[in-house]
């Protein structure tokens, strides 16, 4: 497995969790994180239960409460929803059963389940990590392989923690050069979609690299991989550097030490080795991206903020042309329009790939004495209890509020509408969150994906926003 | 989980690329904690108007596809959230079955572990196997997943091609987790290296 040929990030990683190849080539993978939320273990457990089986390792396993959650006051009260509440003391009492570690929901470390894994250190170079959720992506900014799973996977990984795979292809997606002005990590992870569509990366693990990669902080890198699924690839990594040690030695429970010492040595040896094949390369330059905007129903269908609504007639075969025509119908949009025109009714800052200290920042800068546009919500919702903790420590929360933002728990939020953070039906926001899809947000919600500062541009203009044109005021 | 050999059924045309699992089963109906009663909800925000009727144009609202057990789409089927209530939907509502040019790697994954078979085939063969479900309920097709073959109502085969191991467990409807609980002595021994290399991520 090792030694001569030159090997990726990948392939080190998948080569150092092989327990055992079956004779089909499928490999045995060993599980060194499992994350677990209330929405995809119910069945999990029961399926443990059922078979008289054990969880096999308590101490890699960890679970927290995030997706069907209220994001104001009503959590200290209990959970309103019976058959939320019904779901989040099933977690409870499974874990109480199980003997798995469980943040409570009101609890400081409680928040969404790819901010706080990085964010507490348990998220490390060289692991792989699971969780029974997609956007389990994320946590491959920290140079780990990560992936979503079934909760059937789940229920395996509990019982063996390990998984059947069979090894995914490599693909790069490399990007030069300086970000311009205006643009984050969201921006660059929106135009790659734009440019390899949303099945680019099927049967895929991308590798992310380039000096533009390399610039970013943690909080950038994770948007950027959070949203590899959105390109069809079930994990996106990025090799671990100084950025990488220097963030997991500021975390409560990354390893001290010699631990981390001994940790690093080998951490160091992860890049991907000069000469390793790549069965699929694309290349970005970053000065060709712009503030990026997605006007349709799937995150391919992203432009820059200067664009203007496409025509459906122009695409190039019929099938193509339908499936336009549907979108701007569903959008509620005119071929020709200009997006900056679109007016918005909500403006959402969170979800698992922008609710970092990071971003709230970044949202604030723009927010600091301006004013929502009459007619406009807009919601901050950290991605976690130490990130709002941070934040109000740093006076973000005021600057917001006093422009008129909403200032709410840690949680999924509007992300995904499952909880009562929801668009009405033709409501229209201006969204940081990964998924475009009809009806995401809430049934007949029309969702436009955007950064966080493009976000809180929109909500202080009232409509799709230039956020160019919108530069902090004084300094945050 | 239920064997899977050969099914014969009605099929529904689903002309669409890219469907993706919010739409298979939006979230707002992911609060149950049991594997089944997800059918109603299949394709919720196309069957059903905004006052709850149900939407006439949609394929599953009409005769004979209310009994569908196969389902043909286009390409990136299942596509977005890891959520394995898509395949449970679709196995609640009675499709065991769907056939599309490509599929999402999760979906795929879960699909064969509530045996829901999801058959790979060319886009130009979807279209026909479309025009042959348009048939109603006078054109049923047979997935024989013993022998890799659609049958068309014309008698015609279609060949597909299937993970062997997958076929394995899903011919004679096995659960992995038994089959893996086999190799408890090298995940021991996996772990008894790694703590040692590796201690930091066993609290060490």
């Amino acid at each position: 497995m090792s030694g001569q040929k030159p090997r990726t990030l990948f392939d080190k990683i998948w080569d150092a969790h092989v327990v055992d190849t079956l004779p089909d080539g499928t490999a045995l993978l060993y599980i060194d994180l499992h994350l677990t939320h209330e929405v995809t273990t119910p069945q999990a457990f029961d399926g443990l239960r059922q078979a008289g089986r054990k969880l096999r390792r308590p101490d890699l396993t960890l679970g927290v409460i995030d997706h069907n959650i209220a994001t104001d006051a009503s959590r200290y009260t209990g959970i309103v929803d019976p058959e939320s509440r019904l779901q989040v003391e099933t977690l409870e009492r499974n874990a109480a059963e199980f003997g798995m570690p469980l943040i409570p929901l009101l609890d400081d470390r409680q928040g969404i389940v790819h901010v706080i894994g990085p964010e507490l250190g348990r998220s490390l170079p060289g692991m792989t990590i699971v969780c029974g959720d997609s956007h389990t992506s994320t946590h491959g900014a920290m140079g780990a392989l990560a992936f979503g799973i079934g909760t059937s996977e789940v229920e395996h990984v509990l019982a063996t923690q390990t998984l059947l795979q069979k090894p995914a292809k490599n693909m790069k997606v490399e990007v030069t050069g300086t970000l311009p002005f205006g643009c984050s990590g969201k921006d660059i992870t929106l135009a790659i979609i734009g440019r390899i569509g949303t099945a680019g990366g099927t049967g895929h693990v991308i590798e992310y690299c380039g000096d533009t990669i390399r610039a970013l902080d943690m909080a950038g890198r994770m948007t950027v991989s959070n949203m590899a699924i959105e390109g069809g690839a079930r994990a996106g990594l990025i090799a671990p550097d100084q950025t990488t040690f220097d963030y997991i030695a500021r975390t409560p429970n990354g390893p001290k030490g010699e631990a981390l010492a001994r940790a690093m040595e080998w951490w160091k040896t992860l890049p991907t080795d000069a000469g390793a094949q790549f069965d699929k390369v694309v290349t970005l330059n970053a000065h060709e991206i712009a503030p990026q905007v997605t006007w349709g129903t799937s995150p391919e269908d992203v432009l820059p903020i200067t664009g203007v609504v496409p025509n459906p007639e122009e695409a190039a075969d019929e099938a193509r042309r339908a499936q336009l025509r549907r979108m701007v119908e569903y959008m509620g949009l005119t071929p020709g329009q200009k997006l900056q025109d679109l007016k918005i009714d909500v403006a959402f800052i969170g979800s698992c790939t922008n609710s970092r200290i990071e971003d709230i920042r970044a949202a604030a800068a723009i927010a600091r004495g301006r004013r929502v546009a009459d007619g406009v919500r807009a919601l901050v919702v950290p991605g976690s209890g130490l990130v709002k903790k941070q934040a109000e420590a740093e006076g973000l929360d005021r600057i917001l509020t006093e422009a008129g933002f909403e200032w709410r728990e840690a949680g999924c939020s509007m992300c995904l509408g499952m909880n009562p953070d929801k668009l009405t039906p033709g409501q229209r926001s201006a969204s940081t969150s990964n998924r475009n899809f009809e009806g995401r947000q809430g049934p007949g919600g029309r969702t436009h994906l955007l950064s966080p500062a493009m976000a809180a541009a929109a909500a202080i203009a009232g409509h799709l926003a230039d956020v160019r044109d919108y530069q902090p005021k004084g300094s945050v | 989980m239920e064997a899977f050999t050969t099914l014969t059924g009605i099929a529904a045309p689903l002309p669409k690329a890219n469907v993706d699992t919010d739409q298979i089963i939006p979230a707002r109906f992911l609060k149950s904690i049991s594997r089944t009663g997800f059918g109603k909800n299949l394709f919720a925000n196309f069957r059903y108007k905004e006052d709850g009727s149900e939407n006439p144009d949609f394929v599953l609202n009409q005769e004979p596809y209310r009994k569908a057990e196969i389902l043909i789409a286009f390409e990136n089927f299942g596509c977005g959230s890891s959520r394995e209530h898509a395949p449970w939907a679709l196995l609640d509502f009675g499709i065991r079955c769907v056939i599309a040019p490509d599929f999402a790697d999760i979906f795929h994954n879960n699909s064969f572990k509530n045996g829901v078979l999801p058959v790979k085939l060319p886009r130009e063969v979807c279209e026909q196997l479309m025009e042959d479900a348009r048939m109603g309920g006078n054109a049923r097709l047979t997935v024989d997943l013993e022998r890799q073959v659609v049958v068309r109502p014309s008698g015609e085969e279609i060949p597909f091609q299937i993970d062997p191991l997958r076929r394995h467990l899903l011919l004679n409807g096995l659960d992995d987790i038994g089959q893996t609980l086999q190799h408890a002595p090298a995940i021991d021994s996996y772990e008894a290296r790694q703590k040692a290399a590796q201690p930091w991520l066993h609290g060490g």
